[in-house]
């Protein structure tokens, strides 16, 4: 495998990994309300993701950087060509990030509502524009020779990408709910194994969508054979719930979702971004891709930062890994407005 | 307004904005993890009252920093793609290195340290402090390594017309940023030192001063006063020697900068150093301002000796047209550009008044910090009343300092965005035109849509996070520590210490 290719792995990857770890905490958020109707209940939901969900959004961090920096063409053409999108996952981000760390610092009922509001939506919205923005860039783009958008900001809502938003968006809801039957005990286990047993199937239908019209438009042969695992793990992993097996469930939708990114990244390979309007003008592994000596760079950094990074981020998930429940919530402590 | 105007004013906006998060949060994450450091060799509680006060001040400050800095890293892409496309090679390196090496540890620890309280031994608990607080430096470099690339490119050959990366080590060994980030550091310990001075004076004015001094609060307040005066008058000793290797780096590297900064118009020899002006410094031929200077001292910044010539901006500006052009090329991507002459002189009132505010309000601080650490000596505490508001009020001025040193910096290498460097270590013949590097693909709605919205958005936040921070000033200790339980009422083994 010569580097560009090994690069074009390494992206796909920085993606499986956010989609995977973020994808959970997106759900958390967007189960707000539906699990949480107290207080205590929500309070709940937000310390299970608490501790880890900043070094999640890390993973999409790096995975625009190290785009940047081992295909530039490709970074630039995206993010440029799905401006409006990417505001809007700017602005979801932001107000998400604030609203866990300030949610909690004054306690009255309005305060907590409003920035709850905040996480709910802004937990929905940033996956739909993920799965859109990185729908477009399997399924293409009206660019030009320089790899400019032609045409408006909307030329992007393209049937098969809106399907990709709503693959993205189910896929983490239904992930958010196994994570949370995963970690957390009593009433709030139970509320998230039923909303995942009832809902998953109905969730992961744009997902299965999506694959598919990947296969059918750019796949290759063997991309049928990651497409089959994703399908079958998606469906054992709900027959693992049903059994109560938290833990095998959540681990099997990982595995679904490594699947369902080697059919995407398949199908999308040997071009990264392709065009719509004349398939010269495609961007593509070997014409984006930084020089042999910046991607050697860049391998030298990732071998020493990666096992370092999945080491003590995995040593995060080990320190937290109790299950909790509305019994371990102590009262909320912040100044008073009288001091 | 124009697609370029615009996309500048969305830059200039969303760094200055994201530059007061960062200078606090580095500051004052050092300075936590020392006083964590101090509670857990000592044991003393007061030291523990610090590490939770200052940092939650920090945590509600770091939320900021974060997602505003989200904002920096997509917008490369977004508005810049021409840029993008032309420096990645070698501009996005040190910025994956950054989010791969520092930026997973800074928010990964970060976690840990707020939710470990209890759940992680007491030395551990402080190493997780001490890697999130190290990394954010760590952080710092990078970006500034990225940063002083597009000042100096180095470490690269021209190949088709674009740079190619040839030696990493000569990027991150660049004189520009061994420069820069000495001073940008020295910046954010001047940020967090005058932020604990202000607030210290304030709680002990408004409830210790009449205490016993051997009362615990009014021990720590009295130790972070102490402790943030030392650290102000330190970091504008360290500011002012790395600003005079950096200021002698950028008169052979970027003389139009330089010379811009002290509106010199015609070269001298020897060349005074300009206080400040009465006139209007707009025009490059200087024929109605009036310059209060003193001599041979402008010699000495630029070479280190009092009799060297500088250049002044009229005799550069053939220079420069004889090397770089006279006329933008003829290409319609640049849109109003093309072909147009270009102005190589800076926009001159900014640069010359952000370089003396810079200077000036650095100054200013620690001086005041001279003036804390005298009032302060000997657990002495002053009675005149007068001071503590203006202690207040001296938080905002490293702030300033530093939002000035970035738009004189940035603002001084127009019409570039990746400067030529016709100097021996740099690589003359690489660079591009700030108008060329916008994304020719948006819309000039588009990006007016983003500049509003985030604007908006960051005003909203800006009154939010000051909200949160005077309420848990107020607050103070008391609201920080929550009341211990009993012994033998405490939960044993709970499954997390809970923050949110």
């Amino acid at each position: 495998m010569d580097l560009p290719t090994f690069w074009f792995c390494v992206i796909a990857l920085l993606w499986l990994g956010y989609l995977f770890l973020e994808g959970f905490d997106f759900g958390v958020g967007m189960l707000l309300p539906v699990l949480g109707r107290r207080n205590e209940e929500r309070r709940v939901l937000i310390n299970t993701i608490g501790p880890v969900w900043d070094g999640n959004e890390v993973w999409l961090i790096v995975a625009g950087g190290a785009t940047f920096a081992a295909f530039p063409g490709w970074y630039a053409s995206l993010f440029s060509t799905a401006y409006l999108p990417f505001l809007v996952l700017l602005l979801a981000l932001i107000g998400r990030g604030v609203a866990f760390e300030y949610r909690g610092k004054v306690d009255t009922a309005r305060w907590r509502r409003t920035w709850d509001t905040v996480i709910v939506l802004a937990s929905w919205i940033s996956p739909l524009i993920v799965g859109l923005v990185l729908s477009a860039s399997v399924f293409g783009l009206p660019l030009d020779a320089h790899g400019d958008r032609v045409g408006g900001w909307w030329t992007i809502f393209t049937l098969p990408n809106v399907i990709g938003a709503l693959a993205v968006c189910g896929f983490s809801l239904l992930h958010g709910a196994v994570f949370l039957a995963l970690k957390t005990e009593g009433e709030i286990r139970d509320g998230a194994r039923r909303f995942a047993l009832r809902a998953g199937v109905p969730l992961l239908l744009p997902v299965i969508a999506l694959v598919f019209i990947a296969q059918f438009r750019e796949g290759e042969t063997w991309t049928w054979v990651p497409l089959m695992i994703a399908l079958v793990a998606a469906l054992a992993g709900l027959a693992r719930l049903y059994r109560w097996r938290d833990g095998q469930a959540f681990a099997l939708q990982g595995v679904a979702l490594a699947g369902v990114a080697v059919t995407l990244f398949g199908a999308l390979w040997p071009n990264v971004i392709p065009s719509t309007l004349d398939p010269a003008w495609s961007l593509s592994i070997a014409n984006t891709a930084s020089s042999p000596y910046t991607l050697t760079v860049m391998t030298w950094v990732a071998a020493f930062g990666t096992p370092a990074v999945l080491i003590y981020q995995g040593w995060t998930y080990w320190v937290f890994r109790k299950r909790i429940g509305t019994k371990h919530i102590p009262p909320a402590h912040v100044p008073s407005t009288l001091s | 307004m124009d697609l370029l105007d615009i996309a500048r004013w969305q830059f200039g906006i969303t760094t200055v904005y994201h530059f007061l998060m960062v200078p606090l949060t580095i500051g004052l994450a050092v300075l936590v993890a020392g006083m964590q450091t101090a509670w857990y060799r000592t044991g003393k509680q007061r030291y523990l009252k610090m590490t939770k006060f200052w940092g939650k001040l920090l945590l509600i400050n770091f939320a900021m920093g974060v997602v505003t800095g989200l904002v920096q890293e997509f917008q490369f892409g977004m508005a810049w793609s021409s840029y993008s496309r032309f420096v990645g090679d070698v501009f996005g390196a040190p910025l994956a290195m950054e989010g791969l090496l520092a930026f997973f540890v800074e928010s990964t620890f970060l976690g840990l340290w707020i939710f470990g309280w209890d759940r992680l031994s007491k030395g551990v608990h402080l190493a997780c402090a001490w890697a999130f607080s190290l990394a954010t430096v760590l952080s710092a470099y990078f970006i500034l390594a990225a940063n002083s690339w597009m000042q100096h490119p180095v470490g690269i050959e021209l190949v088709a017309g674009r740079p190619r990366l040839t030696s990493i080590w000569a990027v991150l060994s660049n004189n520009t940023v061994l420069a820069a980030f000495p001073h940008t550091v020295f910046g954010c310990f001047a940020v967090a030192g005058s932020f604990l001075i202000g607030i210290a004076a304030w709680q002990i004015a408004r409830h210790h001063r009449k205490s016993d001094p051997d009362d615990e609060d009014r021990r720590a307040w009295h130790a972070s006063i102490r402790l943030g005066a030392w650290v102000a008058v330190i970091a504008f000793a360290g500011l002012a020697v790395s600003g005079d290797v950096q200021g002698k780096l950028m008169f052979q590297q970027q003389p139009m900068k330089m010379a811009s900064a002290e509106a010199l118009c015609h070269s001298e020899a020897p060349a005074s150093f300009s206080i400040f002006a009465i006139g209007d410094v707009r025009r490059p031929d200087c024929e109605s301002v009036k310059s209060f200077t003193v001599p041979y001292i402008l010699s000495y910044l630029a070479e280190g000796d009092f009799h060297s010539e500088v250049r002044g901006v009229t005799a550069l500006i053939p220079e420069y047209q004889a090397k770089y052009g006279t006329n933008y090329p003829d290409d319609p991507r640049l849109g109003v550009f093309a072909g147009q002459p270009i102005n190589y002189v800076p926009n001159l009132p900014v640069t010359y008044w952000g370089f003396r505010f810079m200077i000036g309000f650095g100054a200013l601080a620690a001086l005041g910090a001279v003036v804390v650490l005298w009032l302060t000596r000997k657990r002495k505490f002053p009675e005149g009343r007068a001071w503590v508001p203006l202690a207040v009020l001296s938080i905002a001025l490293p702030f300033l300092g530093n939002v000035a040193g970035w738009v004189f910096t940035e603002m001084g290498r127009q019409p570039f965005v990746v400067v030529p460097n016709p100097t021996p270590s740099g690589v003359d013949g690489v660079w591009m035109y700030t108008a060329s590097a916008v994304s020719a693909g948006v819309h000039p709605g588009e990006m007016l849509t983003s500049v509003i919205a985030l604007t908006a958005l960051y005003g909203v936040l800006a009154v939010v996070e000051v909200f949160l921070i005077v309420r848990y000033v107020r607050g103070g200790f008391a609201g920080v520590m929550p009341p211990t339980p009993p012994e033998g009422e405490q939960e044993s083994d709970e499954a997390l210490s809970f923050a949110y």
